[in-house]
């Protein structure tokens, strides 16, 4: 049993990423039109941008968290303004082609520098509070022993996609962001400067694809091709999930997570497909996704 | 929404004629090939390459669906043939025969999955598609994982043409990639490729018009994904190997790439596109990584600056169809 609780928070933690992942490209595509291939190589950027925070200035693990995702967004925002906006108006398919080459390039250049293996990144041990230790060491559940930084993860990746969820479902700046979504022009002729919400809408993205790097750096090292099969995997929860939906994508990427969590525990040959697999079994039930509209 | 080819030039005599005419320069430079000195293993994977991105160039430039997963026919084909030459002994043609077959059932397969969903989902759904065939190859014993099928024969085609003789493999090569791309010609200029271009352009009017438009995009896919799996039966019997590169991610991006850099919805364009990438990657393979990165640029520059393609701009200039 102590494999089975020891997979399920696996999949919770993949899932939690899965759920930031997908969340950032369905924010992303309901503004720009645009499915973001780069989102794998800015999620590495986001671990990447916590290492170097730490190696070259000494800033450690907690403010990695708030400066890593605005430095890797407003990377974002920089390629936003210089190359996507251009696409406005074409074929959604341009906009893949264009982050699939910006993929390409970002992961080239780490892999020139970096090479392919990890690069550790330690789980901070600051602030000790009596007997705790930072988010080191874990805690024994009885049934489990969890470990802290993990229960840390997930918990964290919760509250950070309700508010996101809270951000563009009940606030005053959402609603903007929603009607922009249906009529951008309509919008524009109430006096919102659509074109700055498309830019910050993109950064917003990038930067909780950033943040899921930052949290998964201590768990699964600093890579440059972390990203590189964590996409296509999310391209698949998008999928099952549609994109029509915020609180879709966060429960499918959860829920997915879990599966595959699962997966290992029973049949670990099919652990890498089994999301695959029911991305396909989805497509043909109900073709539109889980939560979907029809696109 | 702009269309992804924008110059749709009616297919009339002349516009046939120029095209005609392309073919036979194209053809007579190709033949020629073997007595000019030029390596004739490089033009012989640029041409298996050349054929990949045909067939790809005939789902996204004359259906409109970009499949990102055209890999997963590639890499197929190589296995079946090169298990059924290396493993089960069986001739070159069968062997070609087999890995093609091999291709078309699982186009068949895929395409009823693929074609549920239009525009970029159709993108994501291929690519998943084809990562989920890249890990069952990772894992089933008769591709041999990382380290691939290697040593592959070359044998006698139709018991006479030793193929290990590389003027004689060329021709059959080069024999191959007409072959297909003929089909594909016909099929451009045939009344079902007037329907794909229909669907293409307004898929709800083409329903509305009473065509079943999924029937389609099936046929079209299938045939695609079956000229694709002849490519990739050619190519090992000039790589001798087929490995897992060939299912990656990265090489359906390079088949992007290649047809890209040519022109979407271009005759010929694919065939220029899979010459130079091939070239330059064959130039720049001291280069490593910087590869990519080139490869990344190229991507950004033509869909940024570029979207016609080499054939493509060359056409928009002469107003002719190519």
């Amino acid at each position: 049993m102590q494999a089975l609780y020891a997979q399920l928070l696996v999949g919770l933690i993949n899932g939690s990423f899965y759920a930031l992942l997908s969340l950032g490209l369905a924010v992303i595509f309901g503004m720009l039109n645009i499915i973001n291939f780069a989102h794998g190589a800015l999620y590495m950027m986001g671990a990447f941008c916590a290492y170097f925070l730490l190696s070259l200035t000494g800033i450690g693990y907690w403010w990695a968290l708030v400066f890593a995702p605005i430095i890797v967004g407003i990377f974002g925002m920089i390629l936003e303004r210089t190359m996507l906006q251009w696409l406005a108006g074409l074929d959604h398919l341009y906009g893949l082609l264009l982050t699939f080459g910006l993929a390409l390039i970002i992961q080239g250049l780490f892999q020139n520098y970096f090479g392919s293996s990890g690069l550790p990144y330690a789980i901070p041990d600051y602030p000790k509070v009596g007997s705790w230790n930072g988010l080191q060491g874990g805690i024994n559940l009885g049934f489990m022993y969890l470990p802290i930084y993990r229960g840390w993860v997930v918990i964290f990746s919760l509250i950070v996609c309700i508010g996101t969820w809270y951000l563009i479902e009940r606030t005053r700046l959402g609603a903007y962001l929603r009607a922009a979504t249906e009529n951008p022009t309509l919008v524009r002729a109430f006096g919102i400067n659509v074109p700055r919400m498309i830019t910050l809408t993109y950064g917003l993205g990038v930067g909780l694809a950033a943040l899921a790097g930052v949290l998964s750096a201590p768990i699964n090292q600093v890579r440059p091709l972390m990203g590189e099969n964590v996409i296509i995997v999310v391209f698949a929860v998008v999928v099952i999930g549609g994109m029509g939906s915020i609180m879709g994508s966060i429960i499918t990427g959860f829920a997915l997570g879990v599966i595959e969590g699962m997966t290992k525990y029973f049949y670990p040959e099919a652990s890498n497909t089994v999301v695959f697999v029911l991305m396909v079994l989805v497509l043909l039930v109900k073709p539109t996704g889980l939560t979907g509209k029809a696109a | 929404m702009t269309a992804l080819t924008d110059d749709t030039i009616p297919v009339t005599p002349r516009a046939i004629r120029d095209e005609m005419i392309a073919f036979a320069i194209m053809t007579a430079m190709l033949a020629i090939v073997p007595f000019t000195g030029i390596y004739p293993f490089f033009v012989m994977q640029a041409l298996c390459f050349a054929l990949l991105a045909c067939a790809f160039n005939l789902l996204i430039g004359y259906g409109g669906l970009l499949s990102f997963g055209h890999a997963m026919f590639l890499g197929t084909a190589g296995y079946v043939s090169g298990h059924a030459l290396k493993v089960w002994g069986l001739s070159p043609e069968l062997g070609i025969l087999a890995g093609t077959a091999a291709s078309a059932g699982l186009a068949v397969i895929t395409g009823l999955v693929a074609i549920r969903r239009q525009g970029i989902y159709f993108a994501m759904i291929t690519l998943a598609l084809s990562q989920l065939l890249y890990f069952i190859y990772l894992q089933a014993p008769f591709t041999h994982g990382e380290d691939g099928i290697q040593g592959i024969p070359q044998g006698h085609l139709f018991f006479f043409l030793d193929l290990s003789k590389p003027t004689v493999l060329y021709y059959v090569v080069l024999a191959g990639f007409l072959a297909g791309f003929l089909l594909i010609f016909r099929t451009i200029n045939s009344p079902f490729g007037e329907v794909l271009k229909a669907i293409r352009e307004n898929e709800p009017r083409a329903i509305s018009l009473g065509y079943k438009t999924d029937q389609y995009k099936l046929l079209a896919f299938i045939l695609s994904g079956t000229l694709a799996g002849l490519a990739g039966a050619l190519k090992v019997f000039v790589a001798q190997n087929a490995s897992l590169t060939d299912v990656e991610v990265g090489m359906s991006g390079q088949i992007v790439l290649m047809t890209l850099v040519g022109g979407l919805g271009t005759i010929f364009g694919p065939v220029v596109g899979a010459f130079i990438i091939i070239a330059m990657q064959q130039y720049l393979a001291s280069f490593g990584q910087w590869v990519q990165v080139i490869q990344g640029v190229i991507f950004v520059a033509c869909v940024l600056l570029f979207r016609r393609g080499i054939i493509g701009e060359i056409a928009h200039y002469l107003k002719r169809s190519l």
